[in-house]
């Protein structure tokens, strides 16, 4: 018998990694990155958010490397990212010049500027569509020639800018007027999250967080594992313009701004009422906003997030969706992944390590090498 | 001649809450009970001084919210007090307010000179280690590193407050009320405290029960002489284990004096509605 | 669109942040320095706090050894290698003796290393105080105050349950006698390789983002009560099969037709050398 399990671990891995590719090749179908943006924009977004590199064509070349794999994709993206150099941070985004596609509100019937469906599956029947199996080309441009059919006459003389609708209720004092807190915020991955931690990191920690993990962790808190019950004050959906300022001469001007280009994202307000201690001793119940953003269009994230963000807010021993630690320690997808894939490694030392001790037990005596 | 005090207490102050203009200043300060009107703020403990001898129990009396309990955890640390000064009489320690001591040097007092029971066992005991596992927990904070003495004095503590041996690798959790509250003794004993706390320690146990956790105690302070502050809204838990005893209300001391003349000749409104409800 | 990368993978910001922690953690033997660590090209888990460890301190004359479980062929040892030539060329080796910069996953290697080599382990777990308390802010705050009684009580725990303790590995240690320090999960038989190692020890735990460090020449203890001594994994009376090693960290093999047991050298690379001067004494003496 010869020697066992170490040895040829570099061919071992050369075939594996042939037959990988072998597997991506062998049905003999391309992929173009520009299919997968053109047709796949959710998943597109989902990457991109997750990686939190905003970098479509990228996102969509990792999707097509990692054969549609999300935690594959996100994790080529995240290696990516730590290569590149960080130049610039940007101006704060003015979230209220956001291009508005898609706005909706469930606090309110009609809230000022309006209701906006936008493009949405919320109201789609979840049928399989048959017809998708053979599209053609010419069927797509007679749909969309009729489709820019309808809209004409539809004159879009100036883009309309929506105000926040917690705007409004500030106004009646509603809610409570902060001061603006221009406090830089900390950089999450610069330098590594302390606990207590500040609402600047958490905010960064939710919104790289894996869809799947942010979802069910809010969706926990809103059953019963957690004690924020929300209601939608506005969910926007939209394109944001970036700018930065130049690196040496810091212009107070906001004209002088360099503008660099502009992102899509998804931004959730929602109403939560805390308790709120006054000062004649009585408890009041007042509104605060929970937070959720994330790049490109991911609505159940976003409102997951600002449901998480209001429960860290006010920690709360009983409910784990409470505890920052608990929360913003296990949601990140290239983490999680590879500490649970890692289990697939070798581990016979330890468990070697383990068996001598429990047989010492078996054999009795104080210490293990009697 | 009067012997040293082990352990002097002077001015302490606790407060929950920010305070307002009308509260902040003590000269002006209207309060209702122990709240001020105003701003909601709780003045828990308010210029609570008094002196522990050697080898004697003193007693604190008063109704809940009256802020013994927040006193005698403002004491073992387990919360910071506004102000005031604690003197213990120890040579390492002399003429040091061991309330400004960083929290290392607190977590000595506590491990080698104060012992603690909590009204709560889930405050005192690891629900999740056996009995003689927290006992021993309190020796190893105090730097033991011999099982087999570790063991052996654990043993012979568990026999003290009648816990039987063959219980003592069972999780406390598993432990009845006041098995557990005779653990935490056993635990707060463990490294012959010359202080011990007692919060509450019958509160909410059976009739029976309590009447053998007191003769515990008792016997305890016959035999080792410990100075001991018994913290207890009933007063006939400390006629039965104090010498000496300050009654509190509202965050402050009304009366003190020896349990027995409080209790002949009580001399506050309140502690004489005490002292009758008793009777 | 080919791009190439940097030397060592990182850009030279990125080596010198986390030379500084690695600085701060000699400076303070057993001290768990947070660091902003970077998403790498291998998974979170899988070696990328060692990684970025040898990445910032690799240079062109450094000769790499990288082993995983004892083994420089194992299939992730390999990775490590790969990726670590690819951006930086340097030279690799399977003997120890011939590396400067040693990575490895949870041994020490057998061969006694020297002052002008560093001993780089991969980190799954930083905390020691972890079963104590989930919360990384109360294990931070167990440290500051030297409270490590509750590392001691899960080892008294474990001996009055069974007669002794049963840490595998990743027994903790005291280092310099101020901070107690997982391992790594190393076995209980290379703990007092770090007692007074010669080598400078550095452990990097890339998804829990620590490093920390034994600098050499350091007092390093097994926690042990003195009625119940820290001991090692026994391998009393078994020897590899192979080269005949004793007194070195044997894997267990089984026979899957006779069910027999049989051991070697965990160690590859010492098992290598052990068979190789072996044949050549052999040789020498059949030509003698």
């Amino acid at each position: 018998m010869g020697y066992v399990a170490v040895k040829g671990g570099t061919k071992a891995i050369e075939a594996s990694i042939d037959r990988l590719k072998y597997d991506r090749l062998k049905g003999n179908e391309i992929v173009e990155i520009n299919t997968i943006l053109a047709t796949m924009r959710t998943l597109v977004d989902q990457v991109m958010s997750e990686a939190s590199l905003y970098a479509p064509f990228l996102a969509a070349l990792a999707i097509k490397q990692a054969g549609g794999s999300m935690e594959e994709a996100v994790f080529l993206l995240r290696a990516h990212r730590s290569t590149l150099p960080r130049n610039y941070y940007s101006e704060t985004v003015e979230v209220e010049k956001m291009f508005v596609e898609r706005r909706v509100s469930a606090s309110f019937k009609d809230i000022p500027g309006g209701q906006f469906l936008g493009a949405t599956n919320d109201y789609t029947h979840r049928l399989l569509d048959f017809n998708l199996v053979e599209e053609s080309m010419e069927d797509h441009e007679q749909w969309l020639a009729e489709y820019k059919k309808g809209l004409e006459g539809i004159n879009a003389t100036e883009i309309q800018y929506f105000p926040k609708v917690v705007d409004y209720l500030r106004a009646e004092g509603l809610f409570k007027t902060y001061p603006l807190d221009d406090t830089t915020p900390k950089d999450v991955t610069k330098e590594s999250i302390q606990f207590p931690s500040d609402r600047s990191e958490r905010l960064q920690v939710l919104t790289r967080g894996q869809t799947g993990a942010v979802t069910a962790l809010g969706y926990a808190s809103l059953r019963g594992y957690g004690q924020v019950h929300p209601t939608i004050g506005e969910v926007r959906v939209g394109d944001i313009p970036i700018h930065v300022n130049h690196p040496y001469e810091k212009n107070q001007d906001e004209e002088d701004l360099f503008y660099i280009g502009e992102i899509k994202v998804t931004e959730v307000e929602s109403f939560v009422p805390v308790p709120v201690k006054k000062n004649d001793r009585k408890e009041e119940l007042e509104f605060e906003i929970g937070y959720g953003i994330s790049f490109g269009q991911n609505e159940t994230k976003a409102i997951a997030m600002s449901i998480l963000d209001q429960c860290l807010e006010s920690p709360h021993g009983e409910f784990p969706t409470h505890d920052e630690e608990f929360v913003l320690l296990h949601i990140d997808s290239v983490e999680s992944t590879g500490f649970i894939s890692h289990l697939k490694l070798p581990h016979y030392v330890t468990f070697q390590s383990k068996l001598d001790s429990m047989r010492q037990v078996k054999k009795g005596g104080k210490t293990n090498a009697n | 001649m009067r012997e040293q005090p082990i352990l002097q207490v002077k001015n302490l102050q606790k407060k929950f809450g920010e305070g307002c203009q009308h509260c902040l200043d003590p000269e002006i300060r209207q309060l209702e009970k122990n709240f001020c009107p105003y701003c909601g703020t709780i003045y828990a403990v308010h210029d609570v001084s008094f002196d522990l001898y050697p080898g004697e129990v003193l007693g604190v009396v008063g109704e809940s919210g009256s802020g013994k309990s927040t006193m005698l955890q403002g004491l073992y640390f387990d919360i910071e007090l506004a102000a005031g000064e604690v003197y213990i009489n120890e040579p390492m320690l002399a003429s040091q307010n061991v309330l400004t001591l960083s929290s290392q040097q607190k977590r000595y007092i506590r491990n080698y000179i104060y012992g603690m029971v909590y009204q709560n066992p889930l405050d005192g005991l690891k629900m999740k280690f056996s009995s003689i596992g927290n006992i021993a927990e309190k020796m190893i904070a105090a730097g033991s590193r011999n099982v087999g003495n570790i063991e052996a004095r654990s043993k012979a503590l568990l026999e003290d407050v009648h816990i039987p041996l063959r219980r003592m690798k069972e999780e406390p959790r598993n432990f009845s009320g006041g098995m557990q509250q005779r653990v935490q003794i056993a635990k707060a004993l463990s490294n012959n405290p010359p202080i011990l706390f007692l919060d509450e320690v019958t509160t909410g146990l059976d009739l029976s029960v309590q009447a053998s956790v007191l003769d515990l105690i008792k016997q305890i302070q016959r035999e080792l002489h410990i100075s001991m502050i018994v913290v207890s809204h009933d007063l006939a838990v400390i006629r039965m284990l104090a010498d000496r005893s300050i009654v509190m209300l509202n965050g402050t001391i009304i009366e003190n004096g020896l349990t027995d003349q409080i209790l002949e000749d009580p001399q506050h409104e309140y502690t004489q509605q005490l002292v009758y409800s008793l009777l | 669109m080919q791009t190439k990368p940097h030397f060592a993978f990182f850009d030279e910001g990125s080596k010198k942040e986390i030379r500084r922690a690695t600085l701060k953690a000699v400076a303070i033997p057993g001290y768990q320095v947070p660091f902003a660590s970077r998403e790498m090209p291998i998974a979170r888990g899988w070696g990328t706090g060692g990684l970025q460890l040898t990445l910032s301190l690799i240079g062109k004359k450094d000769v790499l050894k990288v082993i995983d479980q004892g083994a420089d062929e194992s299939v992730n040892a390999v990775s490590i290698k790969k990726l670590v030539q690819y951006t930086t060329g340097v030279a690799l080796t399977d003997h120890t003796a011939e590396a400067n910069i040693i990575q490895s996953r949870h041994r020490i290697p057998e061969h006694p290393l020297r002052e002008d080599q560093i001993l780089v382990l991969q980190v799954p777990n930083p905390e020691p105080l972890r079963k104590v308390d989930a919360r990384e802010y109360m294990t931070k705050r167990m440290h500051a105050e030297d409270d490590y009684s509750g590392a001691w009580l899960i080892l008294f725990e474990q001996i009055m349950k069974y007669g002794k303790m049963t840490t595998g590995a990743a027994h903790p240690v005291y280092v310099n006698g101020r901070y107690v320090m997982a391992p790594s999960p190393i076995p209980r038989f290379d703990n007092p390789k770090m007692y007074y190692s010669d080598a400078l020890i550095l452990l990097g735990a890339g998804r829990e983002k620590k490093i920390y460090a034994v600098p050499p020449y350091t007092n390093v203890e097994s926690l042990a009560f003195e009625d119940y001594p820290f001991s090692k994994e026994s391998f009393k009376g078994k020897q590899c099969k192979l080269c005949g090693a004793e007194e070195v960290f044997l894997d267990e093999i089984i026979n899957q037709e006779t069910g027999d047991r049989t051991y070697q050298c965990n160690d590859t690379s010492y098992c290598m050398e052990r068979l190789n001067s072996a044949q050549e004494k052999e040789v020498e003496s059949s030509y003698a």
